[in-house]
């Protein structure tokens, strides 16, 4: 197996998603609230995860800009749920050595006297391994 | 009636009146919330990923530990709800994560999702009953015209959640007419308020923030509740127009049973 192939069948399997099952409809990346944010659309995750395209996926911001609001999941008529897609390969990202997208460094300039831990908790569990 | 209860990192630091006035009104309406020992963070998000096993230990734990105490298991905070009913959803559902869980923790007795996890506002509507805390309801908050903003963890997915239903949900909205106010549905109620990606990038909770402002604004709302400490932050810190108050529901229950300080 290429490495191209290995790297699919690794999302697929982190992520439990089928992307043969979606049709198209584009409902996921027209409910996103992330979408202007994103360079590449929910949908666009889909299809390029099941053409194997996934490098441009690996070194684009569209991976920091997910909710995971679970808005795409929810209204997908086809279950495919893109969002766990994302995570998918965020994570083959940051699980890398030396990849974390946030280190404790970054906190304090990010810090206000309001934000709660929740955000801080949140933020490191999504961004870094 | 007795629960365990799972306040959450946040309602003991940033968040400290969500927990307060949850207490506090438990009380007025006869429930004791138990507070688990030794409790641990949730992590704050679900671990979405099929491979993820240690990053929901601290759930099962306290979901163990509400199972031993014979009790079912009530939680405030949005995302603590979020994570430890998704947790339990795996624990009853997916072998691999019951198998991994269980061989790495050993438990006295093997746990497989028995304990009922209930969030507050689920507590207040299925045990407690909106007609009850109607009863005993000392000051009515008459007039005020309150927008529920559920946000997406209370009710996504829904499959998993079973909390209400995810595009027209009503809890909230009784939640508030129980109070003596007036609800107002506006559209986006249940869109994301920008969560955690305001650590990477605060304009974009602006962005989402300022939309469901505006929604709220132009169908008449005059103030908001919220069950989540980071939509808390994020609406009241990153929005910049239509600056509409907003509050933990349970400081207006406690208002409206007359135990708000």
């Amino acid at each position: 197996m290429s490495e191209n192939t290995n790297l699919k069948e690794s999302i697929l399997r982190t992520s439990g998603v089928n992307p043969k099952k979606c049709m198209k409809c584009g409902k996921c990346s027209g409910t996103c609230p992330a979408f202007d944010e994103m360079e590449y659309h929910p949908h666009q995750f889909v299809a390029m995860v099941e053409k194997g395209n996934i490098e441009p996926l690996l070194n684009s911001k569209s991976l920091y800009y997910c909710l995971t609001c679970f808005a795409c999941v929810e209204r997908c008529p086809r279950s495919v749920e893109p969002a766990k897609l994302v995570e998918a390969v965020r994570l083959e990202v940051i699980r890398q050595q030396n990849q974390n997208h946030l280190t404790a460094n970054d906190i304090p300039a990010k810090l206000d006297s309001e934000i709660p831990q929740q955000a801080l908790v949140s933020a490191f569990r999504k961004y870094a391994k | 009636m007795n629960f365990s209860y799972y306040p959450g990192c946040t309602l003991k630091t940033k968040a400290k009146d969500l927990d307060k006035y949850a207490v506090e009104s438990a009380k007025a309406l006869g429930v004791t919330l138990d507070e688990i020992g030794e409790w641990q963070c949730c992590g704050g998000v679900y671990p979405v990923a099929k491979d993820e096993i240690a990053t929901k230990l601290s759930s099962v734990r306290t979901l163990v530990s509400a199972r031993d105490a014979g009790k079912d298991l009530v939680t405030v905070c949005s995302a603590c709800h979020n994570v430890i009913k998704r947790v339990n959803y795996d624990m009853q559902h997916d072998e691999n994560v019951q198998l991994k869980v269980n061989n790495y923790a050993q438990f006295e007795t093997p746990y497989h999702g028995e304990t009922n996890v209930l969030h507050y506002l689920e507590m207040l509507r299925d045990v407690v009953g909106f007609d009850k805390i109607k009863e005993k309801v000392t000051n009515p908050l008459t007039g005020r015209k309150i927008g529920a903003y559920y946000g997406c963890l209370l009710l996504r997915p829904s499959k998993e959640m079973a909390f209400d239903d995810p595009e027209n949900p009503t809890i909230m909205e009784d939640f508030i007419t129980a109070l003596g106010a007036t609800p107002v549905v506006y559209a986006q109620r249940n869109e994301c308020c920008g969560g955690y990606v305001t650590v990477e990038d605060k304009s974009f909770a602006t962005k989402r923030c300022n939309a469901v402002m505006a929604s709220a604004a132009e169908y008449g709302v005059e103030e908001l509740i919220t069950a989540c400490p980071l939509c808390m932050y994020n609406l009241k810190e990153n929005s910049t127009d239509h600056q509409l108050p907003v509050h933990y529901f349970t400081e207006l229950l406690a208002e409206a049973l007359g135990v708000k300080e």
